[in-house]
């Protein structure tokens, strides 16, 4: 059975990019259109004021750049009196805050004529070394020099995407995909196509047949990119004898692997999985972060890549920041030197898996018939799907009138399916809200449901396709 | 005047959130640029203490759909005594509720596009189709969907097919129980700002809406660029003076209060209609209301020190 919401590989890969910049100039389904006819009486736009007068100067890549009506909506959910499961803000409150600020401090006073300069593009060395070490619990056997420190894995995402797509380069990703991997690869006007996930990740015969449908319209795929564990929004993991069949096919086919990690370490039985890159190094890219095993706002992660692609990161890194900030480098070596940082993965663990069982039974006791969910063993999110004819994307003004967020199923495909799903996250509230969010949720699907019933329909879902991004709330949502 | 300490209220907890945020701020600056002493509050728990404890002299209402404009923080605020900018609590909420204001607007002869407002009870106890079918019969095609309340284009949608009409329902009832249907008026759109002054309410020049996709929606609005405006509008003298006559109409009629923006279309005939009138204009970069203040060569400070001194005055004659 496929995972809810998954789809197979397209016959016709679509750009999100391409969806986008069409849909800017032709669509015209939603709106406040007393205007539509405006422009035709008024004829052209001469003498008139844009409020932007570097609008002809643009990018095309900047094309999907623009305000949206769902992302709006998220401004709501960041006050209190919602419960917002839009977010994916990890939860810091275990962190032993008192002795981090006289480690800091005393960071400053000792080394602060270093940390407080330049560093190397490449990343701190000390840091690199104890990198391994934590990849060392996947299974990974690396040398620290093929490891280059980024601002973020969403840098090093940014960066392996600088450094290998042309505009119109296929990427291939899971049926849903991570939102921020969606943006990057269409600010680079990579085309994605996304393959079917199923309860155990990716499967290896719809990669198959995407790579072969592709290969036969004579388009070139440049990577894969998958969130093997605990997958964001999906939920599932791959499972580990589909790892090797995977990359099998990836290799035969000369598509590079992007194995995307951060919530590896945060599974709920302890348990870790051996990642892609333990079992074949020279086609897999790592990425790594220590924003859910750490702090977020230091904004610290990592790749780890054959020696040939680090060289070009570093360089990339080089032309695009100088360097990370030294000053966090250092701040999370010292954790990592000075603190059972394993011990405080664990307290991290219980409290998510408190807030994941709290949501599954809440969505168990609330939830009407006709919806189902992923059950994810680790990570931060569960993918609800809702019966068919209700739109989750239509419906999110009415749940934020009730005081709930959840992301819209929409956000995390380049163009057209997600409909039907949302993203829901455990991680920030407390259980006692989120039992209370998922309450609220039951109660706008229900009311969504009677009017579904009464009209027949399902709702248009309004508006332009959008570029990924556009409907999925910033980072410093809760 | 130099030392008045004013509190701009932004934020709530409508649909509008972010437009009002944005509103706030940019209102704020401006009034700081005019002399005045300016606190940012959000419309939440710790409203009723800080107003007590800070006393400021007037409140700037910068908070859009629900609370902002429904009268609900107008009553809370003439209740604590304390003097606001914008219009009083009954007539916000005449305003608020587009069916109701363009009633008013009908009962004395000026032009609004004909509509129907139905609950989504309505639909359910009589059956959809048939009701919708009638809808269709009385109003034509293509027809205008609004929530009854609400700004911002937020679930607004036109629909030109019949077919499309029961999934732009569930798209426009999931912001409000009750929708509005209107008649489509083809024509220019125009924004129309009323400022009070010594002298009564005065129209500012009408400023004209030309969204590059055709449609000024919620991206059309907040994304600079994709809407080309004319400030002054481009319309002959007479229908210039028509579109301000009618914005000043429909404040006088509604009771309206310092400041207000009508929207409205120019048909090809040069007839002008209602759409629907603001008690809380947008005040963003890409709102309408600062430029027209600005083609009628004031500043937004300026204008709205000039309605903080009002309100002052107005609880000092009380």
């Amino acid at each position: 059975m496929n995972l809810p919401g998954s789809q197979p590989a397209r016959q016709q890969p679509t750009s999100g990019v391409a969806a986008a910049a069409a849909g800017s100039a032709a669509a015209a389904p939603a709106g406040s259109p007393e205007a539509a006819q405006a422009t035709e009486q008024v004829g052209g736009q001469s003498g008139g004021r844009s409020l932007d007068p570097h609008l002809r100067r643009y990018a095309q890549r900047a094309a999907g750049m623009r305000a949206s009506e769902v992302r709006a909506l998220f401004a709501v959910a960041s006050r209190p009196e919602v419960v917002s499961l839009a977010g994916g803000m990890p939860n810091l409150a275990a962190l032993p805050l008192d002795t981090l600020a006289t480690d800091v401090a005393e960071l400053v006073a000792t080394e602060g004529q270093s940390v407080l300069q330049y560093g190397s593009a490449h990343g701190l060395p000390a840091l690199r070394e104890q990198i391994c070490d934590v990849m060392a619990l996947e299974g990974i056997s690396a040398h620290a020099d093929d490891v280059v420190v980024t601002v973020g894995s969403q840098m090093a995402l940014d960066m392996v995407t600088r450094v290998f797509c042309d505009p119109g380069d296929v990427v291939l990703a899971e049926a849903p995909s991570y939102v921020g991997a969606l943006s990057t690869f269409s600010a680079y006007q990579a085309e994605v196509v996304h393959v079917t996930m199923d309860d155990e990740g990716l499967q290896p015969e719809a990669l198959r047949q995407a790579l072969d449908t592709l290969a036969g319209q004579g388009r070139r795929v440049k990577f894969l990119y998958t969130i093997p564990n605990f997958h964001n929004p999906g939920g599932v993991t791959l499972a580990v004898r589909r790892r090797a069949e995977i990359l099998d096919i990836c290799a035969r086919h000369g598509v590079l692997v992007i194995e995307d990690n951060p919530y590896g370490l945060l599974g709920f039985s302890d348990q870790t999985y051996p990642a892609l890159r333990s079992m074949e190094a020279d086609n897999v890219v790592y990425l790594g972060s220590f924003s859910k095993t750490f702090a977020s706002g230091l904004r610290v992660g990592w790749a780890l890549a054959p020696h040939a692609v680090r060289e070009k990161l570093v360089l990339a890194t080089e032309s695009a920041t100088l360097c990370p900030p030294a000053f966090n480098q250092a701040i999370v070596s010292r954790y990592l030197a000075r603190y059972d940082w394993q011990g405080q993965i664990k307290q991290f663990r219980a409290a998510y898996r408190e807030r994941r069982d709290a949501m599954l039974a809440a969505l168990d006791q609330h939830l009407p018939p006709g919806c189902s969910w992923t059950k994810p063993d680790g990570g931060f999110y569960v993918w609800l799907t809702v019966p068919e004819g209700l739109d989750t994307k239509a419906m999110l003004p009415r749940a934020v009138t009730q005081r709930v967020a959840y992301v819209p199923g929409t956000a995390f495909y380049a163009a057209g399916f997600g409909s039907r799903q949302m993203r829901l996250s455990y991680c920030y509230p407390t259980p006692e809200r989120i039992r209370e969010g998922v309450r609220r949720l039951a109660s706008a699907l229900e009311a969504e449901q009677e009017l579904l019933h009464t009209f027949g329909a399902r709702s248009a879902g309004g508006g332009r396709p959008e570029v990924a991004g556009g409907q999925s709330p910033s980072p410093d949502t809760a | 005047m130099t030392d008045r300490f004013v509190a701009v209220l932004s934020g709530g907890l409508s649909h509008e959130r972010e437009v009002s945020v944005r509103s706030g701020r940019r209102l704020s600056a401006a009034l700081r640029s005019a002399g005045l002493t300016v606190a940012e509050w959000d419309a939440d728990g710790g409203l009723l203490p800080r107003l007590r404890e800070e006393r400021p002299d007037a409140v700037v209402v910068a908070l859009h759909g629900g609370e902002g404009e429904n009268g609900s923080i107008q009553s809370v605020l003439e209740m604590l005594g304390v003097p606001f900018v914008g219009t009083d609590p009954r007539a916000c909420r005449r305003a608020w509720d587009k069916p109701t204001a363009k009633a008013e607007l009908d009962r004395v002869g000026l032009a609004t596009p004909d509509w129907v407002a139905l609950p989504h009870s309505t639909f359910r106890e009589l059956g959809a189709q048939a009701v919708l079918d009638a809808l269709v019969e009385r109003l034509g095609l293509p027809l205008m969907l609004k929530p009854d309340q609400g700004g911002s284009a937020l679930g607004a949608q036109v629909v030109r097919d019949a077919t499309e009409l029961p999934a732009a329902m569930v798209g426009c009832l999931a912001y409000a129980d009750t929708v509005l249907a209107e008649r489509f008026v083809e024509g220019v759109e125009v924004a129309v700002a009323v400022v009070e002054g010594p002298d009564g309410p005065r129209a500012l020049p009408a400023v004209e809406i030309v969204p590059e996709s055709g449609i000024y929606d919620y991206d059309a609005r907040y994304t600079a660029g994709l809407t080309t405006y004319h400030a002054p509008a481009r319309l002959n003298e007479g229908t210039a003076t028509a579109v301000g006559e009618l914005a000043v109409a429909a404040h006088r009629l509604l009771g309206l209060r310092d400041v207000s923006r009508t929207d409205a279309i120019v048909a090809p005939d040069g007839r002008v209609y209602f759409l629907e009138v603001n008690v809380s204009p947008g005040l963003t970069e890409t709102s309408l209301l600062p430029m027209a203040v600005e083609a009628a060569g004031h500043s937004l400070g300026q204008v709205y020190a000039g309605l903080v001194e009002r309100a002052v005055s107005r609880a000092a004659d009380r």
